[in-house]
This record gives C-alpha cells, sequence and structure tokens, in this order.
C-alpha cells in the first residue's frame, strides 16, 4: 500500500521504533516565542540540561509585543518580564532571537516561511497551536505544549505515535471574491471543530494546486480550529519559486538536491486515507462565523440561525450560548450586522498578499464612521514591504490604524482589545468568548470581507459594494 | 510530574460542548513565567460572570474530577490550561471527547484525561447532580470509573499508563536513546536548513 505525503515525511523522520512505545521523532525546525517557553527553560536550567541544537531553533517576540511604540520598553510589566525572559534564555542558552525592532521580528508562523527556514518534508515544532501553518510547504508542523518544548529543546526529538490520515480535496474553481480563508472556514463548517481529531489533513485538488503560498499558509493555519494538530499541501513548482532566494532556503548544488528529493514528496495514488472530505470550490461563497467557536460559520448570505432547529442536543445548547454571548437574534441577516472594529492582521492574514487584497478595496474610499480599522503586519518584513507598496498610505487615507508587527488583536495580550460587547470582523483564526477582549464579541473573515465591511460597517461581502458604495448621483434625476 | 496510580473525589458536571483553552484560561493569565498559581485564571470569565457556573456551587467547589461534554481543551496549545486545572485542585478531566494537544499535555502534566463514550458521561452527570458527595475513584491501574454501584471501563496506551503510574519525565526516557538521535542526525542531508549562522531577510 502506498503512502500520504504526511506519512512519507513521518517515516522520514523515525529516529527509534519499538513495540509498545511511541517513536522517538526527529525534529527539524524549533520554533519559540516569549508565551510558552519560560517553564520550559526553567526546567532545562533545573537539570542541568542544554539546548541540544540551538542551530535548529529560533525565538521570536510576538504574542506580547505592542503595536504602538514599539521601541520603547513595553509598559506593561508582566509583559515585558515575559519578554525579558525570553531574551535572557535565548542569550543563555545560544538560540538566535529576533526582538522587537529586528528586521526579522513576527508572528513565529510568518517569519519562518519568510526566512526561508519553512522547507518542505521538514518536521517543525512549535509552543503554538498554528504551527499547522508550516504544513503549506509540505512539512509535517504541529503545536505543542511546554512539556514538549522542553523535551525538544533537550533532545531535538518528540516521541510520537502517527496520525490517522484525513483527505480535503477542493476541486474546481473559487468564484472572484472567495479566497483561501472562505475555504477553510466552509470546511471546517462541514467538518466541525472536532472533525479533524486525530488526523492530518492532506488539502488536495486543482483549487488547493490553484493558490499562492500565502493563501495554502492561510488553509493550513486553521487546521487545528478543525481539530487536526496538523494539515500540509504536496510541494510544487509555487513552493519551490516562494523559496527560491530566501535567506535559509538551499543554494546551487544544495538547491538542486533538495529540489529532487522535494518533488518526491506526493501521496501515492494507492495511499489510503482514513476520512475523505470533498469540497466543490464553485459552490463557496465568502464565509463569516455567527458564534464562538469556528465551527459556527454560514455564507455571508445566510442568516444566523435558529438553534430549535439544530437536531444534536449539545450543537444546539451551544448555539444557544453562542447567541445569547454575541448578542444576535435567530433570523437576522448576516449581512445586518454592525461592528465596531475591523482587525486585518494575524498568522492567518497578516501577509502581503491579505494587505494587498484589503488595500485594493479601501483605496481611495474611507472607513465608516463608527467603525475603526486596525491593520497590524504578521511581520517587520511585511510592513516594510507594504510601506515600500504605498499600501500603508492607502489604508491610513482610508482612515485605518497602521500598527506594528505582532499577534496584536488575535489574543490581545497586548494593549490591542476589544472592550467588552464591542464586536469585531476578525481576520484572524478564533472567535473564542473573551479571546479578542473581555466581553468581545469575533466573527471571523477574509481579507476582502474585512475591507468591505470596514467601508460600511456591517459584515459586507466584497462584491455588494458596486452596488452599496455607488454614487448617488447616478441615480436618474428628473423623471 | 507525580505518578497518578487511583483517586477518588467529587466530580464537578460541566455541562457545556467545546470548553476552548480561552475558557478554561484567557490569554491575559498567560504572562506569568512560573509552572503554578495558574488557579486564578481557571475559567474566570464563567467563575466572574455566572453566579450559577458549576464551580460557583459550593457542593461542587471541592470537586477534583471535572467531567465535561465533547471536544474538551480545543484551540491553543497553552499547556497553562493543564496547570491551571491542576492548581486548582483537579486530577482527572471526563469527556467523550478530547481536543489532541490538550490530552497530550495532560500526559506531561500528571492530569489525568479519561474518554468515555457519550451515554457514559451523561450517567455520571445525572448521578454527581443528583448526589454531589457521591464519591468517585478512577483507577489507572484497573483502568475503571466507578461511582455508587456503577463501574465504567476506560482505555488508554499502554505506554502513556506506565509513565503516568511511573510518574517518569519523557525527557530522562528519551535521554537512554542518545546515539540513536546522534546517527540519526549523522544521516541528515546538508541542504537542511539552519537558523545559526543568521542570515537575516535583506
Ligand atoms: S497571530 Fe494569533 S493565532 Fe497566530 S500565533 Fe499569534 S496569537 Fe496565535
Amino acid at each position: 500500500m502506498g503512502q500520504t505525503l504526511a506519512q512519507k515525511v513521518y517515516e522520514e523522520h523515525v529516529v527509534r521504533r519499538t513495540e509498545g512505545e511511541p517513536d522517538l521523532l526527529y525534529i527539524d525546525l524549533h520554533l519559540v516565542h516569549e508565551v510558552t517557553s519560560p517553564q520550559a527553560f526553567d526546567g532545562l536550567r533545573a537539570a542541568g540540561r542544554t539546548v541540544r541544537r540551538p542551530d535548529l531553533t529560533m525565538a521570536t517576540e510576538d504574542h506580547n509585543v505592542p503595536t504602538l511604540d514599539i521601541l520603547s520598553p513595553i509598559a506593561d510589566p508582566v509583559s515585558r518580564a515575559q519578554v525579558d525572559a525570553l531574551r535572557r534564555n535565548a542569550a543563555e542558552f545560544g538560540i538566535r532571537l529576533a526582538p522587537m525592532g529586528d528586521r526579522d521580528q513576527g508572528i513565529v508562523h510568518v517569519i519562518g516561511p519568510q526566512l526561508g527556514l519553512t522547507q518542505p518534508g521538514m518536521t517543525i515544532v512549535c509552543g503554538d497551536s498554528h504551527t499547522s501553518t508550516h504544513g503549506a510547504f509540505g512539512a509535517l508542523a504541529f503545536g505543542i505544549g511546554t512539556s514538549e518544548v522542553e523535551h525538544v529543546l533537550a533532545t531535538q526529538t518528540l516521541p510520537q505515535y502517527p496520525a490517522k490520515q484525513m483527505s480535503v480535496t477542493v476541486d474546481g474553481e473559487l468564484p472572484p471574491g472567495v479566497s483561501a480563508k472562505d475555504v477553510i472556514l466552509a470546511v471546517i463548517a462541514e467538518i466541525g471543530t472536532g472533525g479533524g481529531q486525530g488526523h492530518v489533513i492532506e488539502y488536495r485538488g486543482s483549487a488547493i494546486e490553484a493558490l499562492s503560498m500565502e493563501a495554502r499558509m492561510t488553509i493550513c493555519n486553521m487546521s487545528i480550529e478543525a481539530g487536526a494538530r496538523a494539515g500540509l499541501i504536496a510541494p510544487d513548482q509555487t513552493t519551490f519559486d516562494y523559496l527560491a532566494g530566501r535567506p535559509h532556503a538551499p543554494q546551487g548544488a544544495d538547491w538542486d538536491a533538495a529540489v529532487a528529493h522535494w518533488s518526491t514528496l506526493r501521496t501515492d495514488d494507492d495511499a489510503v486515507f482514513d476520512r475523505e472530505v470533498r469540497i466543490d470550490a464553485a459552490s463557496l461563497t465568502p464565509y463569516v462565523t455567527w458564534g464562538t467557536n469556528p465551527g459556527q460559520g454560514l455564507p455571508i448570505g445566510a442568516s444566523v440561525p435558529d438553534p430549535a432547529t439544530i437536531a444534536d442536543d449539545s450543537d444546539r445548547a451551544a448555539a444557544e450560548s453562542a447567541l445569547e454571548y454575541m448578542g444576535l437574534t435567530a433570523g437576522t441577516p448576516l449581512r445586518e450586522i454592525s461592528v465596531d472594529t475591523v482587525f486585518l492582521g494575524s498568522c492567518t492574514n497578516g501577509r502581503i498578499e491579505d494587505l494587498r487584497v484589503a488595500a485594493a478595496l479601501l483605496k481611495g474610499k474611507h472607513v465608516d464612521a463608527d467603525t475603526r480599522m486596525l491593520v497590524v503586519p504578521g511581520s517587520v518584513a511585511v510592513k516594510l514591504q507594504a510601506e515600500a507598496e504605498g499600501l500603508d498610505q492607502v489604508f491610513t487615507e482610508a482612515g485605518a490604524e497602521w500598527r506594528g508587527a505582532g499577534c496584536s488583536m488575535c489574543l490581545g495580550m497586548n494593549p490591542d482589545q476589544l472592550k467588552p460587547g464591542e464586536r469585531s470582523a476578525s481576520t484572524s483564526n478564533r472567535n473564542f468568548q473573551g479571546r479578542q477582549g473581555k466581553g468581545g464579541r469575533t466573527h471571523l473573515v477574509s481579507p476582502a470581507v474585512a475591507a468591505a465591511t470596514a467601508l460600511t460597517g456591517k459584515l459586507t461581502a466584497p462584491a455588494d459594494l458596486e452596488t452599496l458604495l455607488a454614487p448617488t448621483h447616478a441615480a436618474p434625476i428628473g423623471v | 510530574m507525580d505518578a497518578f496510580t487511583t483517586h477518588t473525589g467529587t466530580a464537578a458536571p460541566l455541562r457545556r460542548s467545546n470548553v476552548d483553552t480561552d475558557q478554561i484560561i484567557p490569554a491575559e493569565y498567560l504572562k506569568r513565567i512560573t509552572r503554578t498559581g495558574f488557579e486564578d485564571g481557571l475559567f474566570v470569565a464563567w467563575r466572574k460572570n455566572e453566579p450559577d457556573f458549576v464551580l460557583n456551587q459550593p457542593q461542587y467547589a471541592s470537586a477534583s474530577i471535572l467531567v465535561a461534554g465533547p471536544d474538551f481543551g480545543t484551540g491553543s496549545s497553552r499547556e497553562h490550561a493543564n496547570w491551571a486545572l491542576l492548581d486548582g485542585g483537579f486530577r482527572v478531566v471526563i469527556s467523550s471527547r478530547f481536543a489532541d494537544i490538550f490530552r497530550n499535555n495532560s500526559t506531561k502534566a500528571g492530569l489525568l484525561t479519561v474518554v468515555l463514550p457519550e451515554a457514559d458521561v451523561e450517567a455520571l452527570w445525572a448521578a454527581v447532580e443528583a448526589d454531589p458527595a457521591l464519591p468517585v475513584t478512577v483507577d489507572l491501574q484497573t483502568e475503571q470509573v466507578t461511582y455508587g454501584s456503577t463501574s465504567v471501563p476506560f482505555v488508554i496506551d499502554p505506554y502513556t499508563r506506565w509513565r503516568l503510574l511511573e510518574g517518569l519525565d519523557d525527557v530522562g526516557l528519551t535521554e537512554r536513546h542518545l546515539d540513536d538521535i546522534t546517527a540519526f542526525e549523522s544521516r541528515r542531508p546538508a541542504w537542511k536548513p539552519a537558523s545559526l549562522p543568521a542570515l537575516p531577510t535583506r
């Protein structure tokens, strides 16, 4: 029987296999950030251990960093202590760190690909569930807890069991205005937040192959929201083109050897998946969430669902409590929901292409008077690129706030938070209660929907703008 | 890590599905750099805003077994969620389905996660709602949850069970195989990337 892509990558990294024990899996790259690492470094110190491979480890500051005034010390003393701990630990253990103000600083899942450290066929871990993002390159990448961070620091390996295999095939062509974010929100709405549990998801099909690397990262990023620990896409020419010339990409003969190997990383025709899901790309529309878990999403043309129509007891109870928390009434068209804040950013949609899509819609227009829009690039490099292209001008002229790089309002560990009862349209990945600030209400959307929503103040599909923003003088006069 | 053999305590019925790690402990409580002291963040939004939240009810205040709905522990990989449950006095969480990372973290932190079929979870909910003081025993040696005259078997993979019973630390176990790791490293292709020396973005 053939192997899936994920199985091939897994098998290439088995250090030791013994009956009755988990496999010992070698880790090619370990990414580290300030929130999930301090206790791991303390554990090393307490046991007198060192970091086995500092050269396969990379740290950055992202979760706590302010997005304003980034060159001053962090005002919040607790956030500052956490960032300072990372700096001390990186210095003590010889780990490369991209601190605030550094050209390479940014959200951990944005900087790995950007530096070319994320490559096909690798095993990549980080104390962060969205490590699945790196699967876009055909890497087996998954989030781990702090005890495992310590284990990888000490041994560069992890005890693992092989995962079950799931395929999500998206064939056909995406309609205009429908993006990778809509695809993954639709997938999660279809299979549920537990649907991928125990599985690695391979995304395949013509619609996936047609996506750019950044769009592929958006999809793999949210595998965790579907319950899967990892998601991945077979590497192809799009992948190789993205990597060529990046700082840590192989060069010369090494490049040729690497590409030759990467080209073998495809699921065999006779491989068997434990579960298969098929989605018709042409049937998709922009998706938005209405509830408090990412599986509670619907096409933007739909209305807030009536919990009474949900058969499953726990799903119905979840929908009832979600509507109460979200302050929504069953039957309200999603397009009539007004938002206070639009957040464009995060490891899901804080890359240059996301900013370009939003800027194209905002250009020459103005954000709704009652809505604030925060634009937070995923990394310093994204920020500089956007500024070189003049996107920052477009955003600020439209009345949006242009900020420094980091996680920001994705989880509100820095000052960027929703106030109680405030409602956001957010390009991030989690609409959990209180995620963006205590009492805050989150609707997950694509960058295009975020920009369109910022212009109207209500959840809006990009295609709606033509009618909604049509100049009034175009109406026939004097009839 | 403390060994886990068997535990007897009272159980709190958390009739909610999809309890994500942001609900177990919100981000603002993750800034501490120690491994303990997270009890103040445990379910804090529900504890503060919902007077009838199960852990606000005096009869469940000293529960050490949490019985939750399906898809417990979804979301972020924060092991702080597991630490907060331990700091809050819980030794066991029972659910019909756990998020993978949460479950994995539990086995490292010494919190036992027990998967029971949904019907058994329902029955346990009903029992501890009828009698909040009912002692519930979770025995890892015999792989049984017992309360009143009911015994329900559960399954856990033998290796994890052995580690928990012995209270063994994974790093120490892996260090027995350093030779295998070194041998594997000598076979890695030379073109695999390294973060050092630093080659910054131009
Ligand atoms: S952007 Fe959000 S989801 Fe991504 S790493 Fe940061 S906090 Fe986590």
